[in-house]
């Protein structure tokens, strides 16, 4: 199980980790020969299509399909009773049942209800309006700070509050408290000379992955299925539909399709075991792809949160105590990941005196999914905006400030672990030391700077890969992760180093469910630094091999022989005594030496290093208007070792436009009717192209000791300091600081006002 | 539902005139057929009138210009005479959706969508611009402020087809702006807006403005009272605040997710202020 | 509901198809065509990932009924590239890493080419504005503004 994999390439030459090759997989994607979601079919397939709840809480009193099935065209219908629960006491999947299709209530606008599977959309479509749903509403809740109320509606029936000591003896909407931190914070913020507190809400955002939910699934009367599907798990999705439907895993093949972004929306199954059940029932393959509306009703969004922030710290800057109490609502079935909001709120600081508090809400809104570095982003805006109001109220230098109290090797984290070689002092320094820090910012009206730090845990977990040699020298080399940021190119990348190589000479491909071992979800930031081990892993495994099959051919111990360049070669006393073969000839003669050479590994990769960035912001705000421009935006983050800096940068530069929208426009609107009220990309405001600036991207390299070349996670670390960069930017801009998010025009301008 | 695409005006008319169910007139299909898509219509018959030739068309009229309801919003923005003597209007044509979008909307259909929203509206009114209308019964002129009567309404009789909009001949010392408010750059909806025309003598003196709104009541409104304020003066502050309270005086906006009462009130005032110091600097001969 | 059939010319070929009346361009390019290139974001113009031109003009295809393309000549991302030779966007979106998902790539590329075809020097604000109503999630949008800029330079220097 533990895997033993170390840093050991200080001081190492890359030939090809490093570089910037084209990836495997662009030639397609701008041809428009990509296969996504949605653009695979199967022979004879139906239409899917779902019927969705327009109340965000109701009694389901009787759902009549009669009509739906009598419309010409129409294959299958089916309710929650074609679901059974046979989820046995698994809480988790029970709540997944209940999300797929709703059982005697409907908990939140865009609930799935009933689903069809017609001969065409439109006559799909036509059915679900033939679909009578009686429904008895109930009260609801929308907002986190609302649904804690006492006398709040419960929703989904409430729950008695885990980790309270004594538990609670009545149900509320609270169903669980978490909480960490270390020493003593009363005794922390005596000793403050200044005690800055404030509250924050953030609301809920969207992943707003431009290609919405979509699959073909096909299911025979023996049980055997295939299911294609754009997801960033589909040995997950294998999973969860074997279980809520009660078949084999390994008679499910799922097949990854490319993936239109996903951002954690797609690491949780939504559509998959409707458009499965709906097969099952109608013995044709079905094919189901979302509306954009619908993404937006019934898929994940983030949490929206209430956020109490304290901090003391002496004169000089440094921190003597830290408090924070964070309250998030993550949809009817709890699982705000308000935990990891608790665990990352202070992670960036050495603090002596540190505590956070969350609490997991119910509310009537759709079931969260995770959104890159989930609920890093929003404890994040509120560390960060006071840390720069007790810097500003002091005098202080940001930047100075910052690393003076900035965790580093061998610092307890706020949420327990203690660091090992870290990258926050190295980002702010680098933010000091750049042009964007030191430049004035260019002259006009109402223009502000801001910084702010950011952390993500990044993962590892369970993983598979193999490798397959050809006798032309070239390398199939198969993994099991859904490649949303260019993961193909990086793992070539690293097999063509270890092997020595050309990059070009590697195929990569994503194994699905029935030709690879098990794969964890693509989260986490986890691919290049997990799938990455387990390749270098691999092709150690393959090298060891060939260097047997080498020693054979010459005659010689296996131990006397190394692998350079490519090629294996005698080594120690047999030096330059025979010729060295490369990989190409030792497998093109391998059915002599032995028979057909590949390597393998399979890992749980748990030395996942822990990442940092530090950004700037520059911006100007009409004071008219509330609307503010971003002028300048840098991002500096620590990336452990940039296999492919072109795709490091990328995810620097995606992850800040993201920051920058949920800071600026992005939210989810509920009405006083609990209805979602802009489900779609006009309303739900993205950033688009005219909005943002160049954003540049600072890589730096503190190796990660968890990975043979220090490979750290990037991916996800981007999306959390911009919150708070671009408040203290407005703050600075302004002079107004904003407790709420998103700082869209109305709120800032009302703001300014009460101000003046 | 039946698609039909006559060749001429006549058939058109005689298409929707004939149609017992619920017929809809398609020109750019920007707003229809999202419309369509969400069900929110559900026509019997569809009349595309691209194929009408006359009506794809930009010509000079009586010292003022002929736009076809047809005209794509881009196409406005490549007559270069149309641009140099309207650079308001054009610029809100520029304003209406993507440029995807601008390749297929026209100012025609933003009028006849009846959004009070319309990025295209404000500025037409400002410009004093006619519509041509053609029905069963005839021709007839109108006022485009006439034409929209409420949000998702305007005032056509079942078989009649706006044919064209007349921008006025211009008089010289005279200039156009418009403005809107969205949170994004671009690909968004006025949270509200103004479209400011005014005539200046030569010493710099407004002898004529008309300003408008959009976004801040069931339709977009002329308000006689901004244009009091400016003319008889140089655009100095005094008139420039009188101006933006007279906006936001005459506002009647609503609460709803792109912006609330308080600020389209306000805003309001902000944007006839801005866009009339726009129009009054391209009056006094500013490109 | 009765059928239309459809003549039209796509990507340099003449086409026919059978599309039902309130049927979109784009889902007849993807379903009766199989020019899947033609992606689906949203289906209501604000997205720009199926994005193609008709008789030059750049639109979004989910906002075109498919009966309007009667007589038209379509040109999508499948048209771009001529044999094994890409277009000079194609290339440099590969070059400056464009591209992370790629679900955008094919409605950038031909709103890129609409542009270019427009205003082959454009600045960076022109090509920003031009190209807001295409939506990327993954890249910030730098790489893909830079990858235009390049290949506007590519162009002008091989015209």
């Amino acid at each position: 199980m533990a895997q033993d994999a170390k840093f050991e390439a200080k001081g190492r030459k890359f030939d090809v980790v490093g570089s910037r090759p084209i990836r495997p997989d662009g030639i397609d994607k701008v041809t428009g020969r990509a296969r996504f979601g949605a653009d695979m079919t199967m022979p004879g397939q139906l239409y899917g299509k779902v019927l969705r709840s327009p109340h965000p809480h109701a009694m389901i009193k009787s759902i009549d399909v009669s009509a739906a099935e009598a419309l010409p065209g129409v294959k299958a219908v089916i309710t929650s009773k074609d679901l059974p629960d046979l989820s046995g006491g698994d809480q988790g999947m029970k709540d997944n049942l209940i999300n797929t299709l709703a059982r005697d209530r409907v908990l939140y606008d865009g609930h799935a209800v009933a689903a069809v599977a017609a001969i065409s959309n439109s006559i799909a479509l036509k059915a679900l309006k033939l679909i009578k749903v009686t429904y008895e509403a109930l009260p609801h809740v929308t907002d986190v700070d609302e649904a804690m109320k006492d006398g709040a509606p419960l929703v989904n029936g409430g729950a008695i509050t885990s980790g309270m000591e004594p538990a609670p003896t009545k149900k509320s909407n609270i169903i669980a408290r978490h909480q960490f931190g270390h020493g003593d914070i009363a005794k922390g913020f005596a000793e403050a000379d200044i005690v800055v507190e404030r509250s924050f809400t953030t609301e809920a955002t969207h992943q707003g992955y431009i290609e919405p939910h979509a699959c073909v699934a096909s299911i025979n009367a023996d049980g055997f299925g295939d299911i294609w599907v754009s997801t960033q798990g589909h040995y997950n999705v294998r999973t969860t539909c074997s279980a809520l439907l009660g078949l084999d895993s390994a008679k499910l093949r799922v097949t990854a399709s490319e993936i239109g972004g996903g951002f954690g929306g797609k690491t949780v199954t939504n559509i998959e075991p409707l458009a499965l059940a709906l097969s099952r029932k109608s013995n044709r393959p079905v094919k189901m792809v979302m509306s954009r509306e619908e993404v937006f009703r019934g898929t994940g969004p983030t949490a929206s949160s209430s956020i109490w922030t304290k901090i003391g710290a002496k004169k000089d800057g440094r921190i003597t105590a830290a408090h924070s109490i964070i309250k998030f609502q993550g949809g009817p079935f709890g699982g705000s990941l308000v935990d990891m909001g608790a665990m990352a709120a202070f992670a960036c600081y050495d603090l002596p005196n540190v505590k956070t508090e969350g609490y997991d809400v119910l509310c009537n809104r759709p079931r969260l999914a995770a959104y890159r570095a989930p609920s890093a982003p929003m404890v994040t805006f509120a560390t960060e905006s006071v840390v720069q109001e007790i810097c500003d109220r002091l005098g202080l230098d940001s930047a100075s400030m910052r690393i003076m109290n900035a965790a580093k090797e061998g610092t307890k984290s706020s949420y327990g672990p203690t660091y090992g070689p870290i990258g926050i002092r190295a980002t702010l320094e680098a933010a000091k030391n750049h042009p964007h820090y030191s430049a004035p910012i260019a002259p006009g009206k109402h223009r502000g700077r801001g910084m702010a730090c950011g952390f993500w845990f990044n993962f590892g977990g369970n993983t598979s890969v193999s490798m397959g040699l050809n006798g032309d020298g070239t390398v199939a080399l198969s993994y099991g992760n859904p490649d949303i940021g260019g993961t193909r190119a990086s793992l070539s990348m690293m097999a063509a180093e270890e092997l020595g190589i050309p990059y070009e000479k590697v195929r990569c491909v994503i194994a699905d469910t029935a030709t690879l071992g098990h794969n964890d979800i693509t989260d986490g930031s986890r691919v290049t630094f997990a799938a990455g081990l387990a390749t270098i892993e691999a092709a150690r495994d393959a090298i060891k091999k060939m260097c047997a099959r080498a020693a054979k051919t010459w005659g010689i111990a296996e131990d006397a022989v190394v692998w350079e360049k490519g090629h294996a070669k005698p080594a120690g006393s047999n030096a330059g005594k025979f010729e060295p073969l490369s990989l190409k000839q030792i497998v093109a003669a391998s059915g002599n030496t032995g028979g057909p050479i590949a390597g393998h590994y399979e890992v749980f990769a748990d030395g996942a290093g822990v990442s940092f960035g530090t950004h700037i912001a520059d911006v100007e705000v009409d004071v008219e208007t509330g609307k503010v421009t971003v002028l300048r935006y840098t991002v500096f983050q620590d990336a452990g070792k940039a296999i492919h800096p072109a795709y490091v940068e990328g995810q620097y530069q995606g992850g800040a436009a993201q920051g920058i929208g949920w800071a600026l426009n992005e939210e989810y609107i509920y009405g006083k009717d609990g209805r979602l009220q802009n489900a779609g990309f006009l309303d739900y405001r993205i950033p688009v192209c005219s909005d943002l600036p160049m954003i540049e991207a600072v890589i730096l390299e503190i190796p990660n000791p968890g990975h043979p070349y220090g490979v750290r996670g990037v991916g996800e670390t981007p999306i959390v300091p911009p919150l708070g960069a671009m408040a203290n930017a407005i703050a600075a801009a302004t002079g107004v600081r904003m407790g709420s998010i998103p700082m869209s025009p109305p709120r800032l301008l009302k703001a300014i006002e009460e101000k003046a | 539902m039946r698609f039909a695409a006559p060749a001429t005006v006549e058939e058109a008319v005689r298409l929707l005139g004939a149609e017992p169910g619920h017929a809809k007139v398609l020109a750019g299909g920007s707003d229809l057929i999202v419309q369509m898509k969400t069900g929110r219509v559900e026509p019997d018959l569809i009349v595309d009138i691209k194929r009408i030739s006359a009506m794809r068309t930009i010509t000079a009229e009586a010292g003022g210009f002929r736009i076809g309801a047809c005209v794509p919003c881009l196409a406005m923005e490549e007559n270069a005479s149309l641009k140099a003597t309207w650079p308001g209007l054009v610029e809100a044509a520029r304003l209406i959706g993507s440029t995807q979008i601008q390749g297929r909307a026209t100012l025609v259909g933003n009028l006849c969508n009846g959004s009070p929203a319309a990025d295209g509206v404000p500025a037409l009114v400002a410009a004093n611009a006619k519509v041509r209308i053609v029905g069963a019964k005839g021709t007839r002129e109108v006022d485009v402020l006439d034409v929209p009567t409420g949000p998702g309404k305007n005032s056509l009789a079942r078989d009649e087809i706006v044919e064209s909009i007349h921008l006025p001949a211009r008089s010289a010392h005279s200039g156009d702006c418009y403005l809107r408010h969205t949170p994004r750059t671009e690909m968004d909806i006025a949270v509200v807006s103004a479209g400011v025309f005014v005539t200046v003598d030569g010493a710099g003196t407004i002898t004529h403005a008309r300003v408008s709104l959009g976004a801040v009541a069931p339709k977009v409104l002329l308000v006689e009272a901004c244009s009091k304020a400016i003319v008889g003066t140089k655009l100095d502050a005094k008139a420039l605040g009188a101006l933006a309270a007279a906006a936001s005086a005459a506002c009647k906006p609503i609460d709803d997710k792109r912006g609330t009462v308080e600020y389209r009130t306000k805003v309001a005032g902000v944007l006839a202020r801005r866009a009339a110091e726009t129009a009054y600097a391209r009056a006094k001969g500013a490109k | 509901m009765s059928n239309i059939h459809v003549t039209t010319t796509v990507n340099g070929d003449v086409m026919e198809f059978l599309c039902e009346p309130d049927e979109s361009l784009m889902d007849a390019l993807r379903d009766r065509l199989s020019l899947t290139g033609v992606k689906e974001g949203c289906g209501s113009g604000d997205c720009g990932a199926c994005s193609v031109t008709v008789d030059g003009r750049l639109v979004c295809s989910c906002l075109v009924l498919a009966a309007e393309a009667e007589g038209c000549k379509i040109t999508t991302v499948e048209g771009l590239a001529k044999g094994d030779k890409l277009h000079p966007l194609q290339q440099k979106f590969l070059e400056h890493a464009a591209l992370q998902c790629g679900i955008c790539t094919p409605g950038f590329l031909v709103a890129s080419k609409a542009l270019l075809d427009r205003n082959p020097n454009p600045t960076e604000h022109e090509i920003r504005y031009w190209l807001a109503g295409n939506l990327c999630r993954c890249t910030g949008y730098d790489k893909i503004v830079r990858a235009v800029v390049d290949a506007a330079a590519e162009l002008r220097r091989t015209a």
